[in-house]
C-alpha cells in the first residue's frame, strides 16, 4: 500500500511535469520535448523554447513546491501547530519589504530583487526570533507565532507605506512579485534553489525524529533526551530560510506551505520524514499544476501564481475540514 | 535508583523556593509516591530532575551519577518520564507513537535495530495495550491514552519511570489498573516514582511515601507512618480523619465537611 502511494505520487509528478512542458502558448509534441532535452532537436525554436522557457520554468516551480511544502511541514511539527505556515511567520513579509524597498528604490535587476527579499526574510526571522526570546523564551512556540504574526503586520503596514508613495510602474511591478511567478526563472535561480533544497532538505530529513519527538511537546521532548528550545530554533531557522529562497526567486506563493503539509499527512500518517518527503512531492507537482494553469487557462494573459495555488488550496481545505482534520 | 540531595530551586521572580533542600531516595524495586498540596513543589521536582531548570543548591544523581554530568540524552537512557498533560501535535499510529520511545537509543539514519522492535513490542505487551497498536493516537480514551502514554515510557528501556499525575481524569477502574500496573512494574525490579493526589491509592499501593508541603519535605516513608490525621490536616489545612479501609487496613483518609450546621 505505502509503496504503491509513493508511486503514485511520483508518477504524477512526472505527468504533471512533462504536461507543463507540452502545453503553452505553442504546443509541443512528447518526442520534440524529447528531441530539445537529449539534443537532436530538428527545430531550433523548439529547442529553445524546451531548454530555456520551459524546463527551468517547470524546474523552478517544482523546487519552490517542495521547498514551500517541507518548510510549511517543518514549521507545523516545530511549532505544533496545523495552522503554521511560513508565510504566517514573517518570512514572506520580511521579503517583501525587502523587495518593494528595493524596486521603490529604483534596482531594477532581479538578482539584486531577489538578493533584496532574502535579506529582508532573513532579517524578519531573526526579529521574530528576537521578540520571541525577549517575551520569555524560545521553548514556548506560542511566543513564536505570535511575534511572527506581528512581524508580518508591521511588514504589511510598511510595505503600504512604501508603495503608497511609489510610482504606478513600481506599485504594479512589486504587486507582480507579491503575488508569486515562476514567469521569469532561468537557470541561475533553479540552481541556486536546487543547491539549498538539496542541503536543507536532505539535513531535515536526517533530522527527522527529532521533528517526531519535538511534535509530542516540550516536556515530553525533554524527557526524551533532546533540548526542544534549541532544536527546535534550529528547526525554525532552516524551514525560514527555505521558504525565504523560494521567496527571493519566485515571489510570494501563497498557501502551498500551510495545505501541503495537510495534504501529505493525510497520504503518509503522521511520522515525519514519511511526511517531509510526501510534501516535497506534493508541493512539487501543486505549484508545476498551479502555474501551468496560470499559464493556459486564460492565455496569452498569464493569472498571477500565488492566486491560482490559492485558488486550489481553499476548496481542498474546505474539503478536508469537512473531513475531520 | 533516583536521589535528590538537599535540592533547593526557585523560579525567577518568586519570593519563595519552590523547592527548599529536598532530599529523598527512590530505590529500584519500589514504587515511591510523592504526595503534597497543589503548589509544593511536586511537579518541581520533576523538572528538576530532567535538568529543565537550574538548581540553586544541591544535586539530583541517577544511580549515583550527578544528573548535571550527563547528557541529555545519556540521562533519557535512565530515566524516563510520563508528564502531567502531553497531547501530539498531529495524531500518529499508537505503535509509532510508542516507538518514539526508542529515540534516546537510535541515530539518526539507521532504521529501528531489532532490539528498538523488541523493546517496543515488550512496552505495548507491559502496558496492556496491545489491542490498540493499530489504533491513532486521537481515537483513544483517557485511560487509553495514559496507558500508551506509560507504554513508551517503557519501550525507553530505562530503570527508572517517573510519573506526574498519571491518574487524573481516569476513573475508578482505570485509576485501579494504572497504580496496579506501576506496582507490578516496581515488583519487577524497576524504580517507579509516582506523582499524585489520589492519597487512598497512594496508601495502598506505593511502598514510600514522599509528604512535601510549600517545597519541604515534611514526612518520608511508609505509607502507615507518613498519613497521619494531624500530619495531613496541617499540610492540607482542611480538617480531615485518618481511618483504616476495610478490604486490607491501609490508612484511608476522610476530608470533613467544614460546617455541620444546616444553612438557615
Amino acid at each position: 500500500m505505502r509503496r504503491a502511494r509513493w508511486g503514485a505520487l511520483l508518477l504524477l509528478l512526472v505527468v504533471t511535469g512533462v504536461l507543463a512542458l507540452m502545453l503553452g502558448a505553442t504546443n509541443i509534441a512528447p518526442a520534440d520535448i524529447w528531441g530539445a532535452l537529449v539534443g537532436d532537436g530538428r527545430d531550433t525554436a523548439t529547442v529553445a523554447i524546451v531548454r530555456a522557457v520551459r524546463l527551468p520554468r517547470v524546474l523552478l516551480a517544482m523546487l519552490v513546491g517542495a521547498a514551500l511544502g517541507m518548510s510549511g511541514s517543518v514549521l507545523q511539527g516545530t511549532l505544533r501547530n496545523a495552522l503554521a505556515e511560513p508565510y504566517l511567520l514573517g518570512v514572506s513579509g520580511g521579503a517583501a519589504v525587502g523587495a518593494v524597498v528595493a524596486v521603490a528604490a529604483g534596482v531594477g535587476a532581479p538578482p539584486l530583487i531577489a538578493l533584496a527579499a532574502f535579506v529582508g526574510a532573513l532579517g524578519a526571522v531573526a526579529a521574530v526570533l528576537a521578540i520571541a526570546h525577549a517575551a520569555g523564551g524560545l521553548g514556548d512556540t506560542r511566543l513564536l507565532l505570535m511575534s511572527g504574526v506581528v512581524v508580518g503586520a508591521f511588514a504589511n503596514a510598511a510595505i503600504m507605506v512604501v508603495m503608497a508613495a511609489a510610482a504606478p510602474d513600481v506599485t504594479r511591478n512589486a504587486l507582480w512579485w507579491m503575488m508569486g511567478s515562476v514567469a521569469a526563472a532561468g537557470w541561475r535561480d533553479v540552481v541556486l534553489l536546487a543547491a539549498m533544497l538539496a542541503v536543507i532538505g536532505a539535513w531535515l530529513v536526517h533530522q527527522a525524529r527529532g521533528l517526531d519527538v519535538l511534535a509530542l511537546g516540550g516536556d515530553a521532548a525533554d524527557s526524551l533526551g533532546i533540548d526542544a528550545a534549541r532544536v527546535g530554533r534550529r528547526f525554525f531557522v532552516l524551514a525560514s530560510l527555505l521558504a525565504a529562497a523560494t521567496v527571493a526567486v519566485a515571489g510570494l506563493v501563497g498557501f502551498v506551505g500551510l495545505m501541503v503539509p495537510h495534504l501529505a499527512r493525510s497520504i503518509t500518517g503522521g511520522r515525519a520524514r514519511p511526511v517531509l518527503l510526501a510534501a516535497a512531492l506534493c508541493g512539487a507537482i501543486l505549484v508545476v499544476g498551479a502555474d501551468l494553469a496560470a499559464r493556459t487557462v486564460r492565455a496569452p494573459a498569464e493569472l498571477p501564481l500565488g492566486a491560482v495555488t490559492a485558488l486550489v488550496g481553499v476548496p481542498f481545505f474546505l474539503w478536508r475540514l469537512r473531513g475531520g482534520r | 535508583m533516583i536521589a535528590f540531595d538537599q535540592v533547593r530551586v526557585r523560579y525567577p521572580g518568586s519570593d519563595r523556593d519552590a523547592l527548599a533542600g529536598v532530599s529523598f531516595t527512590a530505590s529500584p524495586g519500589q514504587l515511591t509516591a510523592v504526595v503534597g498540596p497543589n503548589g509544593s513543589g511536586k511537579s518541581t521536582l520533576v523538572r528538576a530532575l530532567l535538568g529543565r531548570i537550574p538548581l540553586q543548591q544541591g544535586r539530583v544523581t541517577v544511580d549515583g551519577t550527578a544528573t548535571a554530568l550527563l547528557s541529555r540524552r545519556d540521562l533519557a537512557r535512565r530515566v524516563a518520564v510520563v508528564s502531567q498533560r502531553e497531547e501530539p501535535a498531529f495524531p500518529l499510529s499508537v505503535r509509532d507513537y510508542v516507538a518514539l520511545g526508542r529515540f534516546p537509543w537510535q541515530h539518526a539514519w539507521s532504521p529501528p535495530s531489532p532490539q528498538d522492535l523488541d523493546a517496543a513490542e515488550r512496552a505495548l505487551r507491559e502496558a496492556d495495550v496491545v489491542p490498540l497498536a493499530d489504533r491513532r493516537t486521537d481515537a483513544l480514551s483517557g485511560g487509553e491514552w495514559q496507558r500508551v502514554r506509560v507504554a513508551r515510557a517503557l519501550a525507553q528501556a530505562t530503570d527508572a519511570i517517573v510519573l506526574d499525575e498519571p491518574t487524573t481524569f481516569l476513573d475508578i477502574a482505570h485509576e485501579m489498573a494504572c497504580f496496579e500496573l506501576l506496582a507490578a512494574l516496581a515488583h519487577a525490579g524497576r524504580c517507579v516514582v509516582v506523582i499524585s493526589h489520589q492519597l487512598n491509592l497512594v496508601a495502598r499501593f506505593a511502598d514510600r511515601v514522599v509528604l512535601l508541603a510549600r517545597g519541604h519535605l515534611v514526612a518520608e516513608g511508609a505509607p502507615g507512618d507518613v498519613m497521619r490525621g494531624e500530619t495531613l490536616e496541617r499540610v492540607y489545612e482542611w480538617p480531615l480523619v485518618v481511618s483504616r479501609d476495610p478490604a486490607v487496613g491501609a490508612p484511608t483518609l476522610v476530608p470533613l465537611r467544614k460546617r455541620h450546621a444546616p444553612l438557615p
